[in-house]
């Protein structure tokens, strides 16, 4: 063999040149897409965080309005068809009266009082994004305020919208969640990173944290720290301490990932190689250690993320987390803590449903990005 | 010659992942006798291992055996078809293991670490023949002397990962001999190994051949080994079968040009020093991708275009033992576009 | 013994890696994976490390280079400004100008490339990391580069993945060659490739030789591939050398039982050609645990008294010759004919 003329080249197709020069993040996306249960995985939580970023606009009431009067009204029939047939969906004001023998509120139509359901109508006022002061909402009725009118999923025993509170409690438990992987992985990528690079006694006392730390029980821990929390905290505080607490717990399982492949890319010949290129250390981890489990950390963190949110919801579903008047579905889902509650209004477990939904979605999503992660694997 | 215990025709096995199709074995036939070894040789991707995992209808998933016959000669006579056999019915786990024997490349993962390499023995015995416990575990302790594990008594009750790899390659030799099986297919059975420790197990293998009479595959990408071991050799290149005929022809009258070049650019401790080798031009195509009319053809030094590029030659026989798939030796299909 | 010539030489290398065992990781034994290993490597000379796994071939390849750092010895290398120095000495920072006059080519020509890098970027890091040229002229030296391993210029913008093994091999060889090294430590260059691939990589090899004048440290197992590239081989057997010869001289008339023993044992690729083969009692002994006196003797069938309780050591016998075995003058040893 003397010469290229020898050598097999041959005729390159566009595609395969297109394989040949595809970058890592191109492979990947390619096989993510052949994998359609994480696709709907990856649609749904998308759908459920533009959710939470357009909560008030799909609110349809003060999510805080109560009133005694609208106590445990179930979810309401909406009638889609008017007399004459045309599309205009509309449903019946309720009249309230009081069973005499059981002294139990029931709601009966009113067909003397027909309201039309409106899309983008007013409401109340809120800030869209943090930033524009708008009334818009998705939905709205033609005549009088939807709170007096429209139940689409019931009300609680307070007479609050379930539909309404249950679109903020998506946005605090879905941000929860992000943030308390931020923090995590924040731990994780610097604790997990140390304890692979430097290895030794430095290695030994961080995976022995991590044993102990992983040892202990969640739920007595949690009570305990949530416990310690002043009870005159806003709203916030407690938010924001809840999640460094779930994180505490979370960064563990990141610094493991972390630490692992760290090890393991030391041991790869392409390491060695850059090694003996004259390569620097700095220059090694970021252009080559770093590069190469990135995806592996994102696979990680989309299945740390349900984890936090069912953390989340656990908690505040023990009255260990967030507290009324905090919404989250967690908080929902204590309202149907008791047998009586309900006995009369089996709707309020409703919540369950967006958190059963996201969790599945999540963990589809999170399967489907780690097989696709490593094209090369 | 007597008759073959095992007579493949026409072997065909795909494999059809969401890519595409593979055809890791298109049209494999040969015939294996009693007391002879077989050698299949090739590079990676030429469907050697798939050739025996086929035979065993043991492929794969999303592999299947698509045409061909596998005729087994069963010790009473009746010749049987593993291919229209149930893969997982009992009758082929009868089979495998009862009539044909078989050991692979990698005995760490081949034996389990959790068994005592005794008690895999033992049930690997009483899973064909109906022995006592007793009589199981002195059968086991028979067959680790006769694989050559020092102090057998001993040894029966450690682990595999307590041995080193030539010691867990006997194991899995005499795993495969457990049930006294006539055939014995062996895959790579040393590539993981060192050469002294290769030399012990090729060794072996010939003597317990000798003294069973048994029938031997023998699949290598090793030509040395081939050389040393087989009788007779079907050389693959891409799922073909592009020549087979006795060790001796094929060494030193080879027809094939893919066989004359494979010999020629192996290294040899016979060579003179520093002496530059011949090649063959250009690399193996994956096996997605491999070329239309015969799979060599890109990287043949005869290749006649307009032919070779057209049609997949068909085998041509020298003699009684030798056939070759080539152009060179058989005309053209006449149907040809 | 070393002349102007001499581009490394190595003298009583010692590598040995502690046994820890407890809560207190406590050195309870040493592996004594390298064990006094002594040699020289000629400018345009390659000297093969032969022997079979665990004899310390890829540790003491991995020392010369610092990939990891020797319990002992001195690794002298001749500095493209004649300037000798002893690599086994140098802190990490005193090492890096020296790095790129020793570079190495790997076994495993799927992990030995990084696959989130272009071929470009590969072969150019090298010259990246030491500052050398901008972007176009990296550009144009990775092109060249890919000239000598006689790969295409355009497969520059590729992925490692769209290569086969012996394509990446020469992606490999190319990134090595990219400083215009004196000395290449090759570990296994062509153990991971198919036969038919292996002959072109091996010329490749031999050819750039001879164009540039490269010295290589030749590590291997396979003795048929070894004799096609060395001009001498040193075999190793548990961490020590047990003969270093001309090529020739040591397949013709090996002097060492281990070495009769390790030629006997390679297949010959002729049917004609099946001889009688010595085959070896047992295993290759555990480099924790090595056979006092000679450690081969468990193993040897000339084994005498001597060689259960002395250590041997390894002496010169003639021009360019060592054995460490006691009965050297005694035995008359086979080797292969051809």
């Amino acid at each position: 063999m003397s010469g290229p003329a020898q050598l097999s080249v041959p005729l390159v197709t566009v595609a395969e040149e297109k394989i040949a020069a595809a970058t890592q993040l191109q492979l990947t996306w390619w096989r993510f897409r052949k994998h359609k249960v994480a696709v709907a995985g990856g649609v749904i939580v998308i759908l459920f965080y533009l959710a939470a970023v357009f909560a008030d606009f799909l609110a349809v009431t003060p999510p805080h309005a109560t009133d005694a009067a609208r106590s445990y009204i179930p979810p309401q029939a909406v009638h889609w068809f008017d007399d004459d047939g045309s599309f205009k969906p509309y449903v019946y004001a309720l009249k309230g009266r009081r069973d005499m023998r059981t002294f139990k509120l029931i709601y009966v139509p009113d067909p003397a009082d027909k309201r039309y359901v409106v899309w983008f109508a007013e409401g109340y006022a809120y800030e869209l994004l943090g930033a524009f002061e708008t009334k818009r909402h998705i939905l709205g009725l033609d005549r009088g305020v939807p709170e007096d009118a429209l139940f689409l999923l019931g009300t609680d025993q307070l007479g609050r919208d379930v539909w309404s509170r249950l679109m903020l409690a998506t946005r605090t438990s879905l941000t929860i969640g992000l943030i308390g992987v931020a923090l995590s992985l924040f731990l994780g990528v610097l604790l997990g990173g140390i304890s692979g690079l430097y290895g030794g006694a430095i290695d030994t006392v961080i995976q022995r944290v991590i044993e102990i730390l992983r040892s202990i029980p969640t739920i007595p821990l949690w009570m305990g720290l949530a416990a310690a929390l002043p009870a005159d905290w806003s709203v916030t505080q407690v938010y924001i301490s809840i999640t460094v607490i779930i994180s505490l717990i979370g960064w563990t399982e990141l610094a493991r990932v972390v630490r692992g492949r760290f090890l393991a890319l030391r041991e790869e010949e392409f390491i060695t190689a850059a090694e003996l290129a004259g390569a620097s250390q700095l220059r090694i981890i970021f252009r080559h250690m770093v590069p190469s489990f990135l995806s592996h950390i994102i696979a990680a963190i989309s299945l740390a993320l349900p984890a936090m949110i069912i953390s989340e919801t656990t908690l505040s579903f023990l009255g260990l987390g967030l507290r009324p008047p905090a919404i989250s579905w967690g908080v929902l889902l204590q309202d149907g803590q008791n047998i009586q509650a309900l006995a009369h209004a089996p709707w309020l477990l409703f919540v369950a449903v967006p958190v059963i939904v996201v969790i599945l979605a999540f963990n589809f999503l999170g399967d489907g990005l780690r097989d696709a992660a490593d094209p090369y694997g | 010659m007597a008759e073959p215990i095992l007579s493949v025709r026409g072997l065909e096995t795909y494999f059809r992942p969401d890519e595409g199709i593979v055809r890791a074995v298109d049209g494999a036939s040969f015939d294996l006798y009693p007391g002879r070894t077989l050698g299949i040789v090739g590079e990676s991707g030429c469907g050697k291992s798939v050739t025996a995992r086929s035979i065993l209808r043991i492929v794969e998933r999303p592999g299947k055996v698509e045409r061909g016959e596998v005729l087994l000669r069963r010790s009473d006579g009746r010749v049987v078809d593993l291919v229209t056999i149930d893969a997982q019915g009992a009758g082929m786990r009868d089979i495998r293991g009862g009539e044909i024997g078989y050991v692979f490349q990698e005995p760490m993962s081949s034996l389990s670490s959790f068994h005592t390499i005794g008690n895999q023995v033992i049930e690997a015995i009483r899973l064909h023949r109906a022995v006592s416990a007793k009589d199981a575990r002195a059968r086991a302790i028979e067959l680790l002397q006769l694989v050559g594990i020092p102090r057998p008594e001993q040894r029966i009750d450690s682990y595999s990962f307590e041995l080193s790899g030539g010691l867990r390659q006997r194991v899995m030799i005499a795993l495969a001999l457990a049930a006294e099986p006539r055939i014995l297919i062996a895959d790579e059975p040393t590539t993981a190994l060192d050469v002294t420790t290769q030399a012990q197990i090729l060794e072996l293998i010939r003597k317990i051949q000798a003294e069973r009479n048994l029938a031997v595959i023998l699949i290598t990408h090793d030509m040395g080994v081939i050389a040393e071991m087989a009788d007779a050799v079907s050389v693959m290149y891409l799922g073909k079968v592009v020549e087979s005929g006795p060790v001796d022809t094929i060494f030193h009258a080879p027809r094939h040009p893919y066989t004359q070049a494979l010999l020629r650019s192996i290294p040899s401790v016979l060579a003179e020093p520093r002496s530059r080798l011949a090649t063959i031009a250009g690399g193996i195509q994956h096996p997605y991708a491999r070329p239309p009319g015969c799979p060599f053809h890109p990287r043949c030094q005869s290749f006649m275009p307009g032919v070779c590029d057209r049609n997949a030659p068909p085998v041509t026989k020298l003699d009684a033992e030798h056939e070759v798939r080539c152009f060179l030796y058989g005309a053209p299909a006449r149907s040809a576009t | 013994m070393t002349t102007e010539q001499t581009v490394l030489s190595v003298e009583g290398l010692k590598k040995y890696f502690p046994i820890r065992r407890g809560l207190l990781r406590r050195v309870v034994g040493q592996v004594k994976a390298v064990d006094d290993v002594s040699f020289t490597i000629d400018r345009g000379e390659t000297l093969s490390l032969v022997g079979e796994s665990g004899c310390g071939k890829t540790t003491t390849s991995r020392c010369i280079l610092r990939a990891i750092q020797p319990t002992a010895g001195a690794i002298q290398f001749r500095t493209d400004q004649n300037r000798e120095v002893d690599v086994a000495g140098l802190t990490r920072t005193e090492l890096r100008p020296l790095r790129r006059q020793m570079q190495m080519i790997f076994q495993d020509p799927y992990s030995s490339l990084n696959p989130r890098m272009t071929i470009a970027d590969i072969i150019g890091e090298p010259l990246l990391v030491n500052g050398m040229g901008n972007l176009a002229a990296r550009r144009n030296r990775v092109a060249e580069l890919l000239d000598v391993v006689q790969l295409p210029r355009a497969y520059m913008n590729r992925f490692p993945h769209a290569f086969s093994g012996g394509q990446r091999q020469r992606i490999g060889i190319a990134r090595a060659l990219a400083l215009n090294p004196a000395l290449i430590v090759a570990d296994e260059p062509v153990s991971a490739l198919d036969v038919s691939v292996q002959a072109q990589i091996i010329n490749l090899m031999l050819e750039l030789q001879d164009r540039l004048r490269l010295s290589y440290l030749f590590v291997a197992h396979d003795l048929s591939v070894v004799k096609h590239v060395s001009h001498r081989v040193a075999v190793m057997y548990v961490g020590k050398m047990v003969e270093v010869a001309s090529t020739s001289t040591l397949f013709r008339a090996p002097r060492h039982p281990y070495t009769e023993a390790l030629l006997s044992a390679v297949p010959v690729p002729d049917p004609r050609q099946r001889a009688k083969r010595i085959v070896l009692e047992g295993e290759v002994a555990d480099p924790s645990r090595v056979p006092p006196g000679c450690a081969f003797h468990p193993r040897c069938r000339y084994a005498v008294e001597r060689c259960r309780v002395e250590t041997p050591t390894l002496e010169q016998i003639a021009p360019n010759r060592w054995v460490s075995c006691h009965r050297v003058r005694e035995l008359t040893l086979q080797g292969v004919v051809s």
